[in-house]
């Protein structure tokens, strides 16, 4: 049989050697390279893109937690802050704040002129509008709680005003501070003089945790105080509501349900639940708990049921998940030892799954933290500076915000102090997911299970 | 089935491929240990031995199919035409093109049939036009037995043929390429008796093209098909010869026991 | 009695239930549990549960029936046309409310007597004032009529109270004295106690449907209410959008399903290469260990609240884009524009695509592969010319997951798309969404009876529609692929 005539591609072939790679051959290889070079690059890009978010909103966001603050002595004048002198509560809370910062002011002025600090080309007004607008309030609260207070010198920290603050981070400098009406450079210069004797610092503000929301014209007092408890109440419910009932649910379903088409319906259904946008979740709380339902609106209960309703089927998906992936092996030793099948599921399948459901209720936890837009349409993004009551007095139940909705309350404010703020309370935020992802892991890594 | 082996003498003697202490590791564990064997042109060589002997791996070292597992390393010498496949200068890819392969399970693309077997030559740059291309699928597919059944639907998707059909059609995409030679492992495994008996009359006839390396678990496949036999044992080379002599007249013993089904 | 303290006595009785079950049916069989046929924990469950599934089932009935109960006998205090339209006695009854708990409120905190409650009139001070002083504060003046209801409020509320805390207990008494009558060594307590679980395992699953229900009748429900105040036909087809409280309104769909699919369309041109190519990168090249690090990495984006990408977006890349691209080219001078909103959503559904993308991927048998490597394909040929296209329907799919996705995004465009309703091609310009709308129409002082609320249910509506439908076509598609290679 002649070879040639038979070959099924009659272009002889080329004496090619191996050792030298044809021109077709490194042009494929090319071709090869740059693929691979495209999916570095799309992880590059991906990574990268993270870690420049990551970065610009730690170093926004890092100086939220510290402040720029004053200490001077304050005396008490007895003659303003109570004309009448008879230290009687109703007539002490005759006086306004603007009797105490009249006082704050004097004091913090006096200090200056005492450590020698030059303050020309700064009037006494604008001296005193370096103190924030919440620090008359806290003075007069601290009086009103101790009228004896009246006529002694107290040792009093007050936060600087936003701007000031804002010099100190970097966020103000001489040039804006032309341009702008709330601040001058010649406050500015005062302000470094001030630092310089040590009537002003940078420090640390735990306030910044445990403060309620300020209005717009004091950034620095603004805190998360109401955002946290708020997320811890709705998380705490959250867990509460939602575990037991997917749990019950998805029980139901893997272990129990007969095969019809009722059955089927659940199944979609959470399938589509799992995937409906998270606004709808929203509109449904606003349809249903607070106009039908009567529940009151801002409330962490609202908030809590609405998120329940979101971390549900992911609960229920990933309980069935776990429950599924225990050995068909340990439901037969149990029933061959003549347990009833609920037996059988609550006494040996439930602990064995146990580590998983856990893990998967973390992680949905974990996604209902971070969730914003239905909080919105409950009204969360509310201005609330009142703190809710304890969970036992019905706290659930008053206005309350999240942190995320507080992130972007504080993003849509007009002063870019709040900006800081707002990476603030992403940082706080970023810790609490991360705490509890490192605890699904733990749990994960922990309860493993290799059958 | 008639013995075909009495009317088939070996056409040449010129060594295709030559081993040389070749070692294969998985990881720490040893799968071939030191083997040396040469290959012939326009031959049919089986590989045979029992489940896990190495004869699969050894004979995915001859195309560097084990590049692709991570773990593999192979040391020693394999010389193509006498230029070492393993030489840091050769590229796989452009090695694959000369010595092809066909697997144990169909595995055809989820493609039409005619795009299955123009696969190679459309990578390998050999047409330059559409009516070559259509000419090398055609050619490919007689060669493959296949074209008969398959030339009035070769727009229809590789993946709807019968198991045998599939297997010649993987056969008919690897000698597209035109290679020097096919290395196939246990590629009629998966097939039933009579599409392995299509398949076994086809390899007859390619070896007159191509030196054809089979690896398979029936010695009655490799007594009917092969003119060399190698025996492979727990990672060694046990026998390597004329398929006649191995069958009838073994020299190792632990060849002896395999043939007669007391190791297996 | 109130709510809590019921819930107490109902446990209590409950926990007496379990014990006295527990101890006749331990009592009838003489000690031996070998001679009951339930365990003895069974029957002390048994008792427990009779207790609790009535009494609970009946306290919940009475929760729900008596504020509907109460507000129909308190509408003879309102003039007809308030008790006739929904959204006005909504209204009427819910300052009646609050000012009936500002009273209680005022009486818990001193501020007033129990007489003093009762016979408070609009007309001897106001009555805003002295709630005020409490800590209740009111919206505006109470009227009289408002006053008089709610002091009729609280009487009924007080008479319905004692009738449910009698009847609650009367209904969790008699459970316990059935529970315990009917309990005897040969009683099946684990089956009519594993019927009762079973009961609350199915009622549990049926939740999934009960929130489908609930959003499907919000949906519709307030979608009909705004379609008979503003016609359909504008809705869908007017090609403007401006809200405006003169009453004459343009609330077109048009511009915000425009901007909606705008910002999509760019997310998936960001998100489809990129998640595609680090998919294929970690499938196919990626050794093990840059694998176990890269992955988890990517999937980090996917565990970052989308508020976080909002800020993003709002601080960072728009006013980025803004400065270097549109600005420059004079194509837009605003930093929220689609672009902006598209790229960040773009990142924020990178991971989605590409764990799907690997899923699918990784589905492709590693026959198909060795196929081709077998007659001398590249890599690179191999996953564009056989494991792509193997795995394309599972890939279009991902992608119309990640399209429903985007269409549903909402704090991203939020914050960075911006509000401006417009058709327009620029991508550089502000454009809205209809998620945008959503929010903007139901936050802040809403009026639960106007069309410029009401259309964002209408919006929600088609979201949810539009969203459901590419969910279901994607998952058909994804079905259908994993059962090709089953």
């Amino acid at each position: 049989m002649s070879t040639a005539s038979t070959n099924p591609n009659d272009v002889p072939r080329k004496a090619e050697s191996l050792l030298v790679p044809s021109a077709l051959m490194r042009r494929r290889n090319a071709a090869e390279a740059r693929f691979k070079a495209y999916g570095i690059a799309a992880i590059v890009i991906s990574l990268a893109t993270l870690a420049i978010m990551l970065f610009t909103i730690f170093s926004d966001g890092i100086s939220a937690f510290s402040q720029a603050t004053l200490r001077f002595p304050v005396t008490m004048d007895a003659a303003t802050l109570d004309p009448k002198g008879n230290r009687d509560p109703a007539d002490l809370a005759k006086v306004t704040t603007i009797g105490y910062k009249k006082v704050l002011e004097k004091a913090l002025i006096a200090e200056l002129t005492q450590r020698n600090v030059d303050v020309q080309g700064v009037s006494a007004k604008d001296i005193g509008s370096f103190i924030s607008g919440d620090a008359p309030a806290r003075l007069r609260e601290m009086v009103l709680a101790d009228p004896s207070l009246i006529g002694q010198t107290i040792d009093f920290s007050a936060f600087a005003t936003g701007r000031i603050d804002g010099y100190f981070k970097g966020r103000v400098t001489m040039e804006t501070a032309k341009l702008d009406s709330n601040i001058s450079p010649e406050q500015l210069q005062l302000a470094d003089r001030m630092k310089a004797a040590g009537i002003l610092d940078v420090r640390f503000n735990p306030k910044f945790f445990t403060n309620p929301d300020a209005s717009d014209t004091r950034p620095e007092s603004a805190g998360l105080g109401v955002a946290i408890i708020g997320t811890l109440y709705m998380m705490a419910l959250v867990v509460v509501l939602s575990l037991p009932l997917g749990v019950a649910a998805a029980i139901y379903l893997e272990e129990f349900a007969p095969q019809n088409r009722f059955t089927d319906l659940i199944e979609v259904n959470i399938s589509n639940l799992a995937a409906v946008p998270s606004i709808v979740f929203g509109i449904l709380g606003l349809a249903i708990f607070i106009n039908f339902g009567g529940l009151p609106q801002s409330s962490s209960l609202v908030g809590a049921l609405v998120l329940t309703l979101m971390a549900l089927p992911t609960i229920i998906i990933a309980t069935r998940a776990s429950l599924r992936a225990v050995p068909p092996s340990i439901r037969t030793a149990a029933l061959g030892v003549g347990a009833s099948k609920v037996q059988m599921v609550f006494h040996h399948v439930l602990p064995l799954a146990m580590p998983g459901i856990l893990t998967g209720t973390i992680l949905s936890l974990a996604t209902s933290l971070g969730e914003t837009g239905p909080l919105l349409l409950i009204g969360m993004e509310a201005f609330v500076v009142n703190y809710p009551a304890g969970p036992l007095s019905g706290g659930v139940m008053d206005p309350a915000t999240a942190l995320p909705v507080q992130v972007y309350a504080w993003a849509a404010r007009s002063d870019p102090a709040f900006i800081e703020r707002a990476s603030g309370a992403i940082i706080v935020l970023l810790a609490f997911l991360l705490v509890m992802n490192i605890v699904a892991i733990i749990l994960r890594r922990r309860f493993e299970r290799r059958w | 089935m008639k013995d075909l082996r009495v009317e088939r003498d070996v056409q040449t003697e010129t060594n295709k491929i030559e081993a040389r202490g070749v070692q294969v590791f998985y990881g720490t564990n040893h799968a071939i240990k030191d083997v040396d064997v040469n290959i012939l042109d326009k031959t049919v060589t089986a590989f045979i031995g029992p489940s896990g002997c190495g004869k699969s791996t050894f004979l995915r070292c001859l195309n560097r199919m084990n590049d692709t597992v991570a773990s593999a390393r192979v040391e020693g010498k394999i010389l193509l035409e006498n230029e070492d496949i393993y030489d840091p200068r050769v590229d796989p890819v452009q090695l694959r093109a000369k010595v092809g392969m066909v697997f144990q399970k169909p595995n055809p693309f989820p493609k039409s049939i005619y795009d299955n077997v123009a696969y190679g030559p459309r990578i390998h740059g050999l047409t330059r036009s559409k009516a070559e291309l259509d000419e090398i699928v055609e050619k490919s597919l007689r060669r493959a037995a296949l074209w008969n059944e398959v030339k009035d639907r070769l727009a229809a998707g590789g993946t709807g043929l019968s198991g045998g059909q599939q297997q010649r059609l993987c056969i008919a995409r690897a000698i597209a390429t035109s290679p020097e030679v096919l290395l196939m492992d246990e590629p009629c495994s998966a097939l039933d008796p009579i599409a392995t008996a299509q398949v076994e009359e086809l390899i007859d006839e390619l070896r007159t093209d191509y030196s054809v390396v089979i690896v398979t678990h029936s010695m009655q496949q490799a007594a009917r098909v092969s003119q060399r036999t190698a025996f492979f044992h727990l990672g060694n080379l046990v026998e390597y010869g004329e398929t006649g002599q191995i069958f009838t007249n073994p020299k190792d013993p632990r060849t002896e026991s395999y043939i007669s089904g007391r190791i297996g | 009695m109130s709510v809590f303290l019921l819930l107490v006595v109902i446990a209590v009785l409950a926990l007496v239930g379990f014990v006295i079950g527990r101890q006749r049916a331990l009592a009838s069989a003489k000690g031996n549990v070998k001679d009951m046929h339930s365990l003895p924990v069974y029957y002390g469950w048994h008792g427990a549960l009779m207790v609790m599934v009535p009494a609970l089932i009946v306290l919940a009935l009475w929760l729900v029936i008596q504020p509907l109960v109460i507000e129909r006998q308190l509408l003879n205090y309102f003039p007809a046309d308030v008790a006739e339209s929904d959204a006005a006695r909504t209204l009427a009854m819910a300052d009646v409310r609050r000012v009936a708990e500002g009273l209680d409120i005022a009486i818990a905190q001193g501020a007033m007597t129990e007489t003093q409650a009762e016979v408070l009139r609009t007309d001897a001070g106001s009555v805003r004032d002295r709630l005020a002083a409490v800590g209740v504060a009111l919206g505006a003046e109470v009227t009289p009529q408002v006053l008089a209801a709610a002091q009729e409020y609280r009487n009924h509320a007080v008479i319905a109270g004692i009738g449910r805390s009698i009847l609650t207990l009367l209904v969790a008494l008699a459970g316990l004295i059935y529970g315990i009558r009917i309990t005897h060594k040969d009683f099946r307590a684990r089956n009519r106690v594993e019927q009762v679980i079973m009961a609350l395992l199915a009622l549990s699953s049926t939740i999934a449907i009960l929130t489908t229900v609930g959003i499907v009748l919000s949906l519709v429900g307030e979608s009909l209410r705004f379609f008979t105040m503003y016609p359909w036909q504008d809705f869908f087809f007017s090609l403007t959008w401006s809200p405006n409280f003169q009453g004459d309104s343009d609330l077109g769909l048009a511009p915000l399903l425009w901007g909606t699919i705008y910002i999509s369309f760019v997310s998936i041109i960001v998100a489809a290469p990129i998640g595609l190519f680090s998919a294929i990168y970690l499938a196919e090249y990626a050794s093990p260990r840059v694998r176990s690090v890269v992955k988890p990495a990517i999937e980090v984006i996917a565990g970052i609240p989308t508020v976080v990408f909002g800020l993003f977006a709002l601080v960072t890349l728009g006013p980025m884009l803004r400065d270097w691209i549109a600005e420059p080219t004079g194509l837009g001078n605003s930093g929220s524009s689609v672009m902006t909103a598209g790229i960040v959503i773009g990142i924020l559904n990178i991971p989605f695509v590409s764990s799907l993308a690997d899923d699918v991927i990784n589905a492709v048998p590693q026959a198909m592969r060795d196929g081709s490597y077998g007659i001398g394909a590249t890599k690179s040929e191999t996953i564009r010319l056989v494991v792509l296209p193997a795995a394309l329907p599972g890939i279009v799919g991902g992608m119309l997951l990640a399209l429903s996705r985007a269409i549903g995004e909402t704090m991203i465009v939020t914050m960075g798309a911006g509000a401006a309703a417009k058709l327009d091609l620029n991508p550089f310009e502000a454009m809205t969404t209809i998620t945008v709308k959503i929010v903007s129409q139901l936050t802040g002082d809403t009026e639960f009876d106007s069309p410029e609320t009401l259309v964002a249910f209408a919006l929600g509506m088609t979201l949810f529609v539009l969203t459901l439908g590419l969910n279901v076509i994607a998952l058909y598609i994804v079905r259908k692929y994993r059962e090709q290679y089953e």
